[in-house]
């Protein structure tokens, strides 16, 4: 069996477009957003999303990204990962806004993790997460507050997000 | 990567894997938790059996940096013979469940034989044995060159094309022969330089440039200039005729100092000697790396840390599914 396409370019960039919508809606027009992406793909969907809220309303929010290496809770059970780097806007997380970004939502143990190492820089006012794709088999009560889509998937699956930075093209497929 | 010995069976790759997870492990001093999860719960001894304050505070600060517990353990003075006390000791260690050990000793090859004796099942860290190695020094000094050149694009680079002396008593140094092996292998030119008693048999096989004075090393334009500390205490001959023609030849003075290229760093693993091999002119200018070495030391032995500590054993990448 091969890989169907679910979401091709266009269908992401208008699940993009959407969520920055519904982050600007939310704020409910105060308060500093930071758009915080989990290497490697969350951190550029974090970077275009912010782009997009920047057109809409300039000079609100920032972007940078999380590195959730270190937090891992299944550390001493795999062989060593190298961390990706973290990039923390110079205002800081204190009182913002922030909002986590990552490609696929699946167990929620990337997102615990991406909590915990959010509290050693500092202490936003709220924090929300954006997912571009949610497929659903949480293991933690973890939930996203913007979704591009939600897709029903079963574990033996395998879904893929690739992005025109990362991987050359914009597409999110799903293989048996 | 089971256990960090020797910078010589190191290769090029994981060297530079070492030296990006450092940065990454720097950028932890500027937050507002400067602690780091990873090692929690696993236990990490300092197990020095000689001198060494500098040393044994960054692994310290280190280990305790990345969330781990430490055990110091002052061996010095033990009148046990060598062997039987380093197996002893070994298995106390693991009895006492050691994730990791990080081991200073007066004899080369201590730390090896401790890795691989089958006495205790333990990530090693050679923190200097005897006039052999002393790896992490090396790997920060490095990690100082890379970063005061390349800045924020440091990531992922070697040291192709740099050019860098190493001053001093090369005959006792463990950290030259750290430094000669790890240089060489990330691509830089190392020029050695010392008077010929203090060099050691065999070091034209070392694949290194050799001059007897420092004059002609700092003629070919280095990029950065290691001054070695002259160790008083393994001076037990008359290896050259006085501190003050020691100066006058081999230390870095205000004049040298004057004559080194715009951008030549200036290295020093410490406790200096001023006023012997460097002079404090040198030692107190821009050019003088000696307290980023310091601050770099303990990002290096994070580094080194979380990658034999962290995970299971197995250098490979994985790969799969997140979550």
């Amino acid at each position: 069996m091969v890989a169907r396409t679910v979401l091709h370019d266009a269908d992401i960039t208008r699940a993009l477009r959407r969520i920055a919508h519904e982050v600007l809606e939310s704020r409910r027009g105060e308060g500093r957003l930071v758009f915080l992406g989990i290497p490697t793909r969350g951190a550029t969907l974090a970077d275009r999303i912010q782009r997009i809220v920047d057109e809409i309303e300039p000079g609100v929010s920032s972007a940078g990204s999380l590195d959730i290496t270190l937090y891992r809770d299944d550390l001493a059970k795999t062989p060593t990962r190298t961390p990706a780097p973290t990039r923390i806007p110079a205002e800081g997380v204190d009182d913002a806004i922030v909002v986590l970004v990552d490609d696929v939502l699946y167990s929620g143990r990337t997102i615990r993790a991406a909590l915990d190492a959010l509290v050693d820089h500092g202490r936003p006012r709220v924090v929300r997460l954006a997912v571009l794709v949610d497929r659903g088999h949480r293991e933690l009560p973890i939930r996203a507050d913007f979704v591009g889509k939600n897709l029903p998937s079963a574990t033996s699956e395998r879904v893929s997000v690739r992005l025109v930075e990362v991987d050359g093209a914009d597409e999110v497929t799903i293989e048996p | 990567m089971r256990h960090l010995l020797s910078t010589r069976d190191l290769d090029r790759e994981t060297a530079i894997r070492i030296l990006d997870v450092a940065e990454d492990m720097a950028q932890t001093a500027d937050r507002e938790v400067r602690k780091l999860p990873p090692l929690r719960g696993k236990t990490v001894v300092n197990l020095f059996f000689e001198d060494s304050t500098r040393t044994r505070l960054s692994f310290e600060s280190a280990a305790k940096r990345l969330s781990a517990d430490v055990i110091t353990f002052s061996a010095k003075g033990s009148s046990v013979s060598k062997g039987e006390s380093l197996k002893d000791t070994a298995q106390t260690l693991a009895a006492m469940g050691a994730d990791a050990i990080v081991v200073r000793h007066h004899d080369s090859g201590a730390a090896h034989q401790l890795a691989h004796a089958g006495w205790i099942d333990a990530a090693i860290i050679n923190a200097g044995d005897g006039t052999h190695e002393h790896p992490t020094q090396a790997l920060l000094d490095a990690y100082t060159i890379r970063a005061r050149r390349f800045g924020a694009g440091a990531r992922g680079r070697d040291l192709a094309g740099m050019r860098v002396a190493i001053v001093g008593d090369i005959l006792h140094s463990r950290v030259a022969r750290s430094n000669v092996w790890l240089l060489t292998t990330l691509g830089a030119e190392v020029h050695l330089v010392a008077p010929r008693t203090l060099l050691p048999h065999g070091v034209e096989h070392w694949g290194a440039t050799v001059h007897e004075h420092l004059d002609d090393a700092l003629a070919a334009a280095p990029d950065a200039v290691m001054m070695l500390r002259i160790q008083s205490e393994r001076m037990r001959d008359a290896y050259f005729p006085s501190a003050r023609e020691y100066a006058r030849v081999w230390g870095l003075t205000a004049e040298r100092l004057a004559l080194l290229g715009p951008d030549t760093m200036v290295m020093h693993p410490g406790p200096m000697n001023r006023g012997l091999e460097i002079s404090s002119a040198a030692a107190d200018s821009e050019r003088s790396t000696v307290l980023a070495q310091v601050t770099n030391g303990v990002s290096i032995r994070m580094a080194v840390l979380y990658l034999l500590v962290a995970g299971s054993s197995g250098t490979a990448e994985p790969t799969g599914v997140e979550g």
